[in-house]
């Protein structure tokens, strides 16, 4: 079976703690992208699976075996770089049969399996190019088709896409969940971003500061944000993150003063357990409607800047308490600079977060 | 509105491209300043004794149509090439060899088996220096440079002493030795900044593909710097080539190089100095150099910008 069992692994450069107590289990023909800010131990924790990098504490299991002490050609994995790692002495076609030169394949066979990968990755009219000759998109494709060609235990990808542009990345996005879904083996991408993370991967995986915060499926990680960083950290535009005074909790609604405004929300039971306190509460831009006049727990806020996005428009206004808050509204409700708002959020999209940081739910 | 450099074609009117006619001929004119002692010596080598010396100086082969006057044109000859292997070595009795196929023989010999040692030595010591550094890395290496901070002639006495004491003086082994250690450095330290300008991700792709550490050396690191390899060849080859302190005090009559037997001819027969045997001697040692270098340019292009322009 193709499965990835990362078992608390702990990476320390001196006094430097890399990854601290990582666990994460992937299941065959399952994809699991490892998210986080650069500098989080997301790609420390990828090289360890992959061997590269020795874990000082912890277990990594691939395919139901310990590999801890094994070397990464022993591992039977595939990588797929950040920079591509084509090897700049050997022209396409060799590159996509090294892996198989290296398993000692006859030449027929290799011949046959590097054609049909460049079939599948559109890259048969390049094989006879040098790797400096051609695109950086084709490049891309290179390595994933060096990466496919031969049949490991499991695939991991290092920011596969960071390097192409816009288009090309959405492109290539949709292809390398093709061609994964078509293989049905476990597989970690790393990346920082969350669009790639949402869109390519099963389930995803949270991390900050050398630890992992959550994981879930895309789904879950937006709409139930484990805690503060990976409420900020999913989604665009930014969540609202406000400090708030809980006031009181009964019957289900819970009366906060936000951003200076008195407000009334149905809330879960679980924040009960908060009063009375302050709290942290979260409300993703889009939770918001703009009411025409002030009305029961609205929030008054003058709108200070205006981003068009399209079909949406983003409104960056400022509460009576001086916060910032960030709106998205309709394409069609025309707002202009220094109009007051009358903000109503949406409870069901409406986070507390306790003192330590953590979501509070049932 | 253009500048008195245009006006004179020394500057295009565009910033780049190619130089204008005026530029050209100024670098041509300086190129030609440089080449000038170097082409004297390879016409005095064609030249008849009598017109080396000869003043006014005769300056060309040809009178280029009857562009240059009769006094300065020389008429080419190779008699003194058959001189550097065979010439009357005491006056009235007969040309007898030189032994100059010899000494040209050991130079080449000589300078390719240390060069090319040094290079193999060199290349692994290197490649373990940039990828598996020991503790205190800095230091061995600064260690291995300071091997040519002293000029030879500080350290010329103690090895003489340990060669003749070990009976290394005058032989092939003793000097190839010598030579190598001679280049080590420099190979290590040339060889190492090309290491260490290789991608890390390429050589891990390589282990997760199934490649073994040797592998990964030889057919992933390697290929990657040929440029590097023939650049550290050439420069080493042309130091150890022209090498002369060493080679007078530790070679002996068989193992003689070029560069001194080039002298002792020269001075040697107590007639003064020969200048067209000298030239002809000087010209045909250019030769093997001139042709490594030739066909290795293209590397050495390579392999002396390498790394300044981002890939």
């Amino acid at each position: 079976m193709s499965t990835i069992e990362v078992k608390k692994i702990t990476k320390k450069y001196g006094e430097f703690l890399a990854v601290k107590d990582a666990s994460l289990s992937v299941k065959a023909g399952e994809v699991v992208c490892l998210l986080g800010p650069s500098g989080c131990g997301k790609t420390t924790t990828l090289r360890m699976i992959a061997g590269l990098e020795r874990a000082t504490e912890g277990d990594v299991i691939i395919a139901g075996k310990r590999m801890n002490d094994l070397p990464p050609e022993k591992r039977d994995i595939a990588m797929v770089f950040q920079f591509y790692a084509l090897y700049p002495a050997l022209n396409v076609g060799q590159n996509i049969a090294m892996p198989l030169h290296f398993e000692k394949l006859s030449k027929e066979e290799s011949d046959k399996r590097v054609n049909k990968v460049a079939r599948i990755l559109h890259l048969t009219e390049v094989l006879d190019r040098m790797p400096g000759q051609v695109s950086e998109g084709e490049k891309q494709r290179i390595a994933v088709a060096r990466a496919i060609v031969r049949d490991p235990n499991c695939f991991l990808f290092d920011e596969p896409l960071s390097r192409l542009d816009v288009e090309l990345r959405h492109s290539m996005r949709g292809q390398i969940k093709e061609v994964l879904s078509n293989l049905s083996k476990a597989t970690v991408i790393v990346t920082h971003d969350q669009l790639e993370a949402l869109t390519m991967a099963d389930r995803i995986a949270i991390m900050r500061d050398g630890m992992i915060e959550q994981v879930g499926t895309p789904h879950e990680v937006f709409a139930k944000p484990a805690n503060v960083f990976v409420a900020s950290f999913i989604g665009t535009p930014q969540m609202n993150l406000m400090e708030a005074d809980l006031k009181s909790f009964s019957k289900g609604v819970a009366s906060v003063s936000l951003a200076g405004s008195p407000v009334e929300m149905a809330a879960d039971p679980a924040v009960s357990s908060l009063r009375p306190s302050k709290v942290m509460i979260g409300i993703r831009p889009r939770a918001f409607t703009a009411e025409s006049s002030a009305g029961k727990s609205t929030i008054r806020a003058q709108a200070e800047l205006i981003e068009p996005m399209g079909a949406e428009t983003l409104i960056h206004a400022r509460t009576k308490s001086g916060g910032d808050i960030r709106v998205v509204v309709p394409r069609t409700q025309r707002i202009k600079v220094g109009e007051v708002l009358h903000l109503k959020a949406d409870p069901k999209q409406t986070h507390f977060f306790g003192e330590n940081g953590r979501a509070v739910r049932a | 509105m253009a500048t008195l450099a245009e006006k004179f074609g020394l500057r295009k009117a565009s910033g780049v491209g190619e130089a204008g006619w005026g530029h050209t001929l100024i670098v041509a004119l300086v190129s030609l300043i440089y080449f000038l002692p170097v082409l004297m010596i390879i016409f005095t080598a064609f030249k008849p004794s009598a017109q080396a010396l000869s003043v006014p100086p005769t300056l060309s082969p040809t009178s280029l149509f009857g562009l240059i006057p009769d006094q300065f044109v020389f008429t080419p000859t190779l008699e003194n090439f058959g001189q550097v292997f065979n010439r009357v070595m005491v006056s009235g009795s007969a040309a007898e060899p030189t032994g100059f196929d010899v000494f040209f023989f050991n130079s080449f010999f000589i300078s390719s088996v240390s060069v090319l040692l040094a290079l193999v030595i060199g290349t692994l010591a290197s490649y373990g220096f940039s990828r598996y550094p020991l503790k205190g890395n800095d230091t061995y290496l600064f260690i291995i440079l300071t091997t040519r901070m002293l000029p030879a002639i500080v350290v010329i006495i103690p090895i003489i002493l340990m060669f003749r004491t070990v009976g290394l003086s005058g032989s092939y082994l003793g000097i190839i030795m010598l030579y190598t250690a001679f280049n080590l450095a420099f190979t290590i330290w040339m060889m190492k900044s090309f290491f260490d300008e290789l991608s890390y991700d390429v050589e891990d792709a390589a282990r997760i593909d199934g490649s073994s550490e040797i592998k990964v050396f030889m057919k992933i690191c390697l290929p990657q710097v040929v440029a590097g390899l023939a650049a550290t060849f050439v420069f080493g080859l042309i130091l150890t080539w022209n090498e002369f302190l060493f080679a007078l005090l530790l070679t002996g009559v068989d193992t003689r190089t070029v560069p001194v037997a080039m002298n002792q001819a020269v001075s040697s027969g107590g007639r003064g100095t020969d200048w067209t045997l000298l030239a002809s001697i000087e010209t045909l040692f250019l030769i093997p150099v001139f042709l490594v270098t030739f066909f290795l340019q293209n590397h050495l292009l390579r392999g002396v910008t390498f790394g300044t322009v981002k890939r």
